[in-house]
């Protein structure tokens, strides 16, 4: 049998905002339990929502991103349950009327291949607070710093038919999200959320499986792995004539499985109705195009761009536009020293190698984009052999910063004084009469002997060209 | 002195006739005198009041006295004070003293007013009568077997019964109003968006709205005009220009088409009151006032609709009661269930819960379309009702109540006989309009209010009307011998 | 519409009130009257109306995106009923 998964995800993603969504304590992270959390985010009996303007302007930049439509009438509702993170006993969140509606999202394979994703809605709601779990004599310990730090839950359709999809899906959203710079995108600290409705059918089927929804998966790695095991696992027991029961799932990485939480199973009624206390947000034509005015290039544009500006195979520039940080550097290297091809090579070998072997993100690079641009700048004016730079950025990579200081403490200048590389040519001639005479002979081969003794010599540092040009004028004679 | 009117107190401070601290004391110890019986105060707040009285005397010294520095109010327990127990006429909240104040709160002590102390109600505001209120029933001044209306009663039995000069109310569904009538004052209920909402314990989000109790039409406005008006705290309070409530007072009545809806004068009406409330319409007439028979078809169906959009609203906004952060625990809870359970079991009473269910099942799936939403629908249907007849008539009048007083426990027995006791108010909140009651007659020794209804934002109007009403009428300055 | 033991049961469940056995029948006899007052409205046609919310036709207003709260922990902790090391301290909360 061959079966088909089919993927839906929802993303919560907490916007960047100084102040929370109704009220005006900080987002800030990390601060004491309790110490920003004021009247309204305690659910003190009497006190009221007042929405952040920056919120909506977050939300409609997101929604402009994935060429959404933007609710010009969205209306807030409350859903209703008790939870000890939840202080109101209801969230304030966005049911029939979110502000942003349907839109799209094109997604790069590996393989090259694009698809696009279907964008059901984005909602405007409340973050909760967290519950923390250590022993307090046998209770537990409410901070509600958290509670009613805007999210925006994008919800994507079930367009997504593998784990690998579903990851380039989500690596795209937060891709965009850090472009817009309307949240930091941290999966470690919660900042970006996934929950993943996973079902699997026969190939061919039209309708859909039953799906299991798994929460609160905390990076993409982990989105891959939970998605892999759960479609294992419901192919298991589809194989063995069993039924999938539709519930919600937790993913647990350290025994890299999906576990049933029967806890939350217990008939849940939202009770959803219109918040009595808000108002409906109308969103005018004109408010719409000041965001749209302040929308930065976005990856597809950008990754179109640098084919066209700089002339690079779309591979090159689809991942030098993969994030914001990395274009930006990629543009601030080719500034200083003005060759996009070199530039494009250094960045997404070197660079993305170096990063990658010790897990930075490309904001915390040891190599800055100066540093990196005078490098390349200096093989181009042939003060370093493309050779010799290599060590100039190992270097580089171990927290020296001037290029120049390094060549010249180091002696790695490339030498181009004919003379000297004249006398290099002729100390090898002489030395190897052997080769000499094979070469002269007719035996053309032999002539990458002599460079690479002649390189040998000068310590890397003979400029090649010049190198070759002499030791085939010597050699012919 | 104690039974003057806002007005007159105010000119004999100036007079220097009286000081604050004077005034203030004279009700106090009248408060420890009477309240024992009536009830009509759960907290007093001697202490503060002495020293805000002191410090109104010293800004009327230093020529910064507006017309309320130095009167003394009396707060419904449903506004927050700050530091000072705010019980919402609850159990749940019995040991509750709020952290901040309301804004009423603020802006009446901003005006110089002085605070007396906290007054009975209906629990979390749900009742007719006072009855629901964990501190028990406040008794009606004019006869203390009888019930002073709710949810707002203490508020009107204080002002009755000359224990304090005004007081703040909160109207739902006729808690100002009905009160009002039932104790002979004057109440106000103000256009939906008025004044702030932000620090008065919510019950019915779309329908609450503060406004005075007071012993004149003039003090109501004396009173607007200092909690009235725009606050960035509230989403939902209407951002207008501040607007003086008093300066229309003395309009003549001339050419004033006032509406008589006949679902109010027919049906559970009783004669004798229909006949007092002729004798207030003959005397406006002849002010200059003009009457029409108007209809309301939709008004009988404002009760069903508000049992289902003040409970559903009710049934979330009361969440937060849960026995996490502030008001009462259950002993020893078991697990967390069980805390929420035992503290919300315990600490609310049978109404609260009542209608925490009603507003439960009218929202939980498969029956939101049939009951909230088709309440939803109704709402419009109402105020449309009202909507056709502002086109014919500036005003509405009719009875606020169908009778006077009732005596304690008389409509206990079932919750629907209680509710149908705000026929002729519910409908006002329903359509966000304001609404208020005014002293009409007596009836075998009780007072008897009427009620005047206009359109959105017509305060200035209906305060008009109440007090050229008021100059030819003296029914409000009847007062109870306590 | 009448209520049942049960739906009284699941109701109280969902509002989080405990109400004794020997109150459930008295309790579901009361809903029931409510809710037959409330059928009243059953006997309108409303198929062309929408539904209202709010008494007024307003939007929205914005505030700000700006911090104007400040730590007042200790303050508000002072009316909780448990809380230790700054935090609010409930029966355990069981995932």
């Amino acid at each position: 049998m061959t079966w088909e998964t089919v993927i839906g995800l929802e993303v919560h993603v907490q916007l960047a905002t100084k102040s929370k969504l109704f009220s005006g304590s900080s987002t800030h992270f990390g601060a004491a339990p309790n110490t920003q959390a004021s009247l309204y985010d305690l659910a003190m009996p009497g006190t009221l929502p007042v929405m952040n303007e920056e919120v909506l302007r977050m939300a409609v930049s997101f929604g402009l991103a994935v060429d959404a439509e933007i609710g010009k009438r969205s209306v807030f509702d409350r859903k209703n349950y008790f939870y000890p993170d939840l202080p109101k006993g209801y969230q304030i969140s966005q049911l029939d009327l979110p502000t942003v509606g349907r839109g799209t999202l094109k997604i790069q394979m590996d393989d090259g291949s694009e698809k696009v994703i279907g964008i059901t809605r984005a909602h405007i709601e409340e973050d909760a607070g967290k519950s923390l779990h250590e022993d307090f004599q046998g209770m537990s310990g409410i901070d509600l710093n958290r509670a009613g730090t805007p999210l925006l839950e994008i919800v994507s359709d079930p367009d997504l038919r593998s784990a690998k999809e579903a990851v380039a899906y989500l690596k795209k959203l937060h891709s965009i999200i850090l472009y817009l710079g309307i949240s930091d995108g941290n999966m470690a600290q919660g900042s970006m959320r996934c929950d993943a409705n996973v079902s699997i059918r026969k190939k061919g089927d039209t309708e859909f499986g039953t799906r299991t929804e798994i929460k609160n998966v905390n990076s993409f790695r982990f989105v891959e792995k939970a998605i892999n095991y759960e479609v294992q696992r419901q192919t298991e027991i589809l194989e063995d004539g069993g039924r999938i029961v539709q519930e919600t799932r937790l993913y647990d990485s350290d025994k890299d499985e999906t576990r049933s939480m029967r806890s939350k199973e217990v008939a849940n009624d939202y009770r959803y109705f219109p918040e009595p206390d808000l108002l409906p947000v109308i969103i005018d034509d004109a408010f719409i195009e000041a965001v749209r005015a302040t929308l930065p290039e976005l990856p597809d544009a950008r990754c179109q761009r640098f084919i066209k500006q700089y002339g690079l195979s779309e591979y090159d520039a689809d991942v030098l536009t993969s994030s914001r940080d990395m274009a930006e550097y990629f543009e601030a290297v080719v500034a200083l020293c003005g060759d996009a091809k070199l530039s494009a090579n250094w960045v997404s070998a070197d660079l993305l190698g170096l990063l990658n072997k010790q897990d930075l993100s490309i904001n915390e690079s040891p190599v800055s984009p100066e540093s990196l641009g005078t490098l390349i700048s200096r093989i181009k004016d042939n003060t370093i052999s493309g050779k010799i730079a290599k060590t100039v950025f190992e270097a580089l990579s171990e927290g020296e910063t001037d290029v120049d200081a390094i060549i010249d403490a180091r002696g790695l200048k490339q030498v181009t004084d004919t003379g000297a590389i004249e006398k290099l040519v002729d100390d090898v001639i002489a030395a190897n009469p052997d080769q000499v005479a094979q070469y002269r002979g007719g035996k053309e081969a032999v002539f990458g002997f002599f460079v690479g003794q002649a390189m040998k010599l000068s310590k890397g540092k003979a400029n090649p060209a010049q190198l070759n040009e002499l030791l085939r004028k010597k050699l012919g004679a | 002195m104690l039974s003057k009117t806002v007005a007159e107190l105010a000119t004999a401070l100036a007079n220097k006739d009286v000081s604050s601290v004077e005034l203030t004391q004279a009700y106090l110890d009248r408060i420890a005198q009477l309240n024992p019986a009536l009830n009509a105060y759960v907290t007093i707040t001697s202490e503060l009041a002495l020293a805000q009285a002191a410090a109104a005397d010293t800004a009327r010294a230093a020529g910064q006295a507006t017309p309320l520095t130095g009167i003394p109010i009396a707060h419904k327990d449903i506004f927050c004070t700050r530091d000072v127990l705010t019980t919402c006429g609850s159990r749940m909240l019995a040991n509750f003293t709020s952290p901040y104040d309301a804004c009423v709160v603020e802006r009446l002590q901003a005006a110089g007013a002085v605070m007396l102390g906290k007054t009975n109600m209906d629990e979390f505001a749900m009742g007719s009568s006072n009855e629901t209120s964990h501190f028990g029933p406040v008794h009606n001044p004019w006869d203390q077997a009888r019930v002073p209306g709710g949810s707002s009663g203490g508020s009107a039995a204080a002002v009755a019964a000359d224990l304090c000069a005004m007081a703040t109310g909160t109207d739902t569904g006729g808690s100002i109003r009905q009160p009002a009538s039932f104790c002979g004052i004057t109440g106000l209920k103000p256009t939906y968006g008025r004044v702030s909402r932000w620090g008065m314990i919510a019950f019915a989000s779309s329908l609450d709205q503060a406004g005075p109790l007071t012993k004149s039409a003039e003090d109501a406005a004396l009173m607007m005009n200092a909690i009235a008006g725009a606050d960035a705290r509230d989403s939902t309070c209407l951002d207008i220009p501040a607007e003086d409530f008093t300066a229309q007072l003395n309009q003549p009545l001339t050419g004033l088409r006032i509406g008589l809806p006949r679902e109010h004068f027919s049906g559970g009406l009783s004669a004798q009151v229909q006949e007092i409330l002729q004798l207030a319409i003959s005397k406006l007439e002849s002010l200059g006032a003009t009457f029409r028979d108007i209809e309301l078809p939709n008004n009988h169906l404002s009760v069903p609709a508000y049992y289902v959009i003040a409970p559903a609203e009710a049934s979330a906004n009361l969440s937060r009661f849960d026995g996490a952060r502030f008001g009462y625990r259950c002993e020893n809870p078991v697990n967390l269930e069980d805390m929420y359970k035992r503290s919300r079991g315990e600490g609310f009473g049978d109404e609260v819960k009542r209608r925490i269910m009603v507003g439960t099942y009218a929202l939980s799936a498969g029956y939101y379309d049939a009951y909230y939403k088709k309440a939803q629908k109704i709402r419009r249907l109402i105020k449309e009702d009202f909507d056709t007849a502002f086109r014919d008539v500036d005003l509405i009048l009719g009875p606020t109540s169908p009778h006077t007083a009732f005596k304690l426990g008389e409509k206990n027995s079932d919750p629907v006989t209680m509710y149908l006791e705000d026929i002729y108010t519910i409908a006002v909140n329903l359509a966000g309009l304001p609404g208020m009651s005014l002293p009409a007659g007596m009836l075998g020794g009780l007072p008897i209010g009427m009620q005047l209804v206009g359109p959105a934002l017509s305060e200035s109007r209906l305060l008009n009307v109440a007090h050229q009403f008021q100059l030819h009428t003296d029914w409000h300055t009847q007062r109870p011998e306590v | 519409m009448a209520l049942d033991n049960t739906d009284v049961e699941k109701i109280a469940h969902l509002a989080r009130l405990q109400i004794s056995d020997s109150d459930t029948l008295e309790v579901a006899q009361r809903i029931t009257n409510i809710l037959e007052m409330i059928d009243q409205m059953q006997d309108v046609d409303t198929s062309n109306v929408a539904p209202m919310a709010h008494p007024f036709d307003a939007s929205q207003r914005l505030r700000p995106d700006v911090v104007t709260e400040t730590d007042q922990r200790d303050y508000y902790q002072k009316i909780a009923p448990a809380t230790q090391d700054g935090l609010y301290l409930v029966p355990k909360v069981i995932e």
